[in-house]
């Protein structure tokens, strides 16, 4: 269970949130949703430690600072340099660092994880291009495989499918699906309110902290829709649900 | 021609040629590999600031009769510290604060010099005189080129992904602080061996053209360093001998034949190069 206690996060002093609390469970695909700027990839930052917080994460009882190994992080549309020199296969071995730890170089059994993630996504044939030769679908595709490299209980990606094809969108959920029946924590950031039914089995609704979280079914109500985006944007929604 | 075999004579006969030459590779080596990573994280600027950042500490070395490795590191190190400082606890942008940082600590120390040495020294140690290189100098080049090629062995994959992604590293628990200030000291060190080839002013050079004519040319980190250095080194041993047989200043010899070999890369290279561009072009054309 990766539990939050009382995170505060603030930038410059105006606060994103305050005092929020939430546990996500084994075994399910979390989403978490809200309109932009309502914090949610904050939510992920100051989980990891990667913003100056209050508060705490810990995952089974133990702070997120000790079991980092355990997590894995695929960043919201990483503001990465593409002509960087560093090939798919690389990219994808940078998964293996943190178990490595310091001095040590990857082997023969990390280069096996890599290339067999690789095939997982469906690029071994691209694993010599320079990163910055791939579609949008396709290198998102990579950051999953470097994910999947890294053997975590926990994975949390944050909007993987902005900008990409139908075909990587569905290729990156059959991933997540694998590891949600393998009994890991999958928390996904989304921003398309119409896959939400399909694609997650709990949700955690944020405006500047919770709305609602539980399961789909339940907290993915008009009502809830309308607390956190608009009640027009929620009407549409829904009556096009009920409509369809 | 006749000049190269004269070159080559000299070379033979002179001591102070040959520890000239020595010195000026193997600083052509260490700042090609370190400018690689410097160009990759997008430091440039920062590079240009540490550099005439350590002059003040040359001054103080002078000064007191301590190693000039001792004074330069101290303050390229505070002077590193202190645009970090300046840059995360007020609303100014990174650049600015190294404008700022850099700009002082320059002053400064040119100010010192002035007060410690005779022009003639402050001249080199600007522009540079590998034709003063003693043995305890080529002994130093060679302890920092060693101390450049284990940190880069050993922490390769770390240097490698706080360039590349820096979120990702810090996501798994990497002190990207600690790289980033050893990076840091380690182009301090840097910086004093090329203080001698090419002088305060122009290490920036050094640590940039060649790293990134190799950019231009390669698609994978190891091949880039590999080029980078090569290119240094090369830069250096022909700059030498223009420097030796036009009686030019070393410094602004080495970087102008670096900046040659760039501007032909930048025409020929295959990656990102003028004429692979038109290839482009032609390709979609047709
Ligand atoms: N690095 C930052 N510095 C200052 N403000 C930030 C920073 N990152 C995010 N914010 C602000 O915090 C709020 C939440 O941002 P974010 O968590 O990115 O929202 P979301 O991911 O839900 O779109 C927004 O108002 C945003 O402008
Ligand atoms: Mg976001």
């Amino acid at each position: 269970m990766l539990q939050i206690n009382d995170l505060t996060v603030a930038y410059s002093n105006v606060p994103v949130f305050t005092d929020l609390s939430v546990n996500f469970s084994p075994g399910k695909i979390t989403g978490i949703i809200g309109p932009n700027g309502a914090g949610k990839s904050t939510l992920i930052k100051g989980t990891l430690g990667l913003v100056r917080r209050s508060g705490n994460a810990t995952l089974n009882g133990t702070a997120i600072n000790r079991v980092r190994q355990k997590i894995a992080y695929v960043e919201q549309r990483a503001a990465l340099d593409l002509t960087f020199p560093i090939s798919v296969f690389e990219v994808v071995l940078t998964g293996t660092y943190g178990k490595l730890g310091l001095f040590k170089s990857p082997g023969r059994k990390e280069k096996e994880l890599a290339t067999d993630a690789l095939k997982q996504v469906n690029l071994s044939e691209f694993k010599n291009r320079q990163i910055g030769e791939l579609s949008g679908g396709q290198l998102q595709r990579v950051f999953v495989a470097r994910a999947i490299v890294q053997q975590a209980d926990v994975v949390i990606l944050d909007e993987p499918f902005v900008g990409i094809d139908m075909k990587s969108e569905e290729e990156i959920m059959n991933v997540l699906r694998g590891w949600r029946d393998a009994g890991k924590t999958i928390i996904v950031v989304h921003h398309d309110l119409n896959k939400v039914a399909a694609y997650f089995d709990e949700l955690l609704i944020m405006n500047h902290g919770v709305i609602d979280h539980g399961p789909v079914a339940t907290v993915y109500t008009q009502e809830n829709m309308a607390r956190a985006f608009s009640a027009d944007l929620s009407a549409v929604l829904f009556n096009k649900r009920a409509g369809a | 021609m006749t000049s190269i075999v004269e070159f080559l004579h000299a070379l033979g006969h002179y001591n102070f040629l040959q520890s000239a030459l020595m010195a000026a590779i193997m600083v052509g080596i260490m700042s090609g590999i370190i400018g690689s990573f410097i160009i990759l994280r997008g430091m440039s600027l920062m590079g240009d600031a540490i550099s005439h950042s350590v002059l003040p500490g040359v001054a103080v070395a002078y000064m007191l009769g301590v190693n000039l490795m001792i004074g330069a590191t101290t303050f390229g190190v505070i002077a590193a510290l202190l645009i970090g400082f300046v840059a995360s606890n007020s609303k100014l942008k990174n650049d600015t604060a190294i404008g700022i940082v850099f700009s002082a600590f320059f002053a400064l120390g040119f100010i010192l010099i002035s007060m410690a040495e005779s022009s003639t020294n402050l001249h080199h140690i600007l522009f540079g005189n590998v034709l003063a290189v003693s043995d305890s100098d080529l002994l130093s080049t060679f302890v920092v080129l060693a101390i450049v090629i284990v940190f880069v062995f050993a922490l390769f994959k770390e240097l490698q992904i706080t360039s590349f992604d820096e979120v990702f590293a810090k996501s798994y628990g990497l002190n990207t602080s600690i790289i980033h200030y050893g990076l840091m000291i380690i182009l301090t060190l840097v910086t004093v061996s090329a203080l001698q080839t090419v002088g305060i002013i122009l290490i920036v050079a050094m640590l940039i053209t060649p790293a990134a004519t190799a950019f231009l040319w390669t698609n994978r980190l190891v091949y880039m360093l590999f080029v980078s250095s090569g290119v240094g080194a090369v830069a250096s041993i022909v700059g030498l001998y223009l420097s030796y047989t036009m009686n030019w200043a070393s410094g602004p010899a080495i970087v102008l034949v670096a900046a040659i070999i760039f501007l032909i890369s930048f025409v020929i290279a295959p990656k990102q190069g003028i004429l692979a561009k038109l290839g482009v072009k032609n390709v979609k054309k047709a």
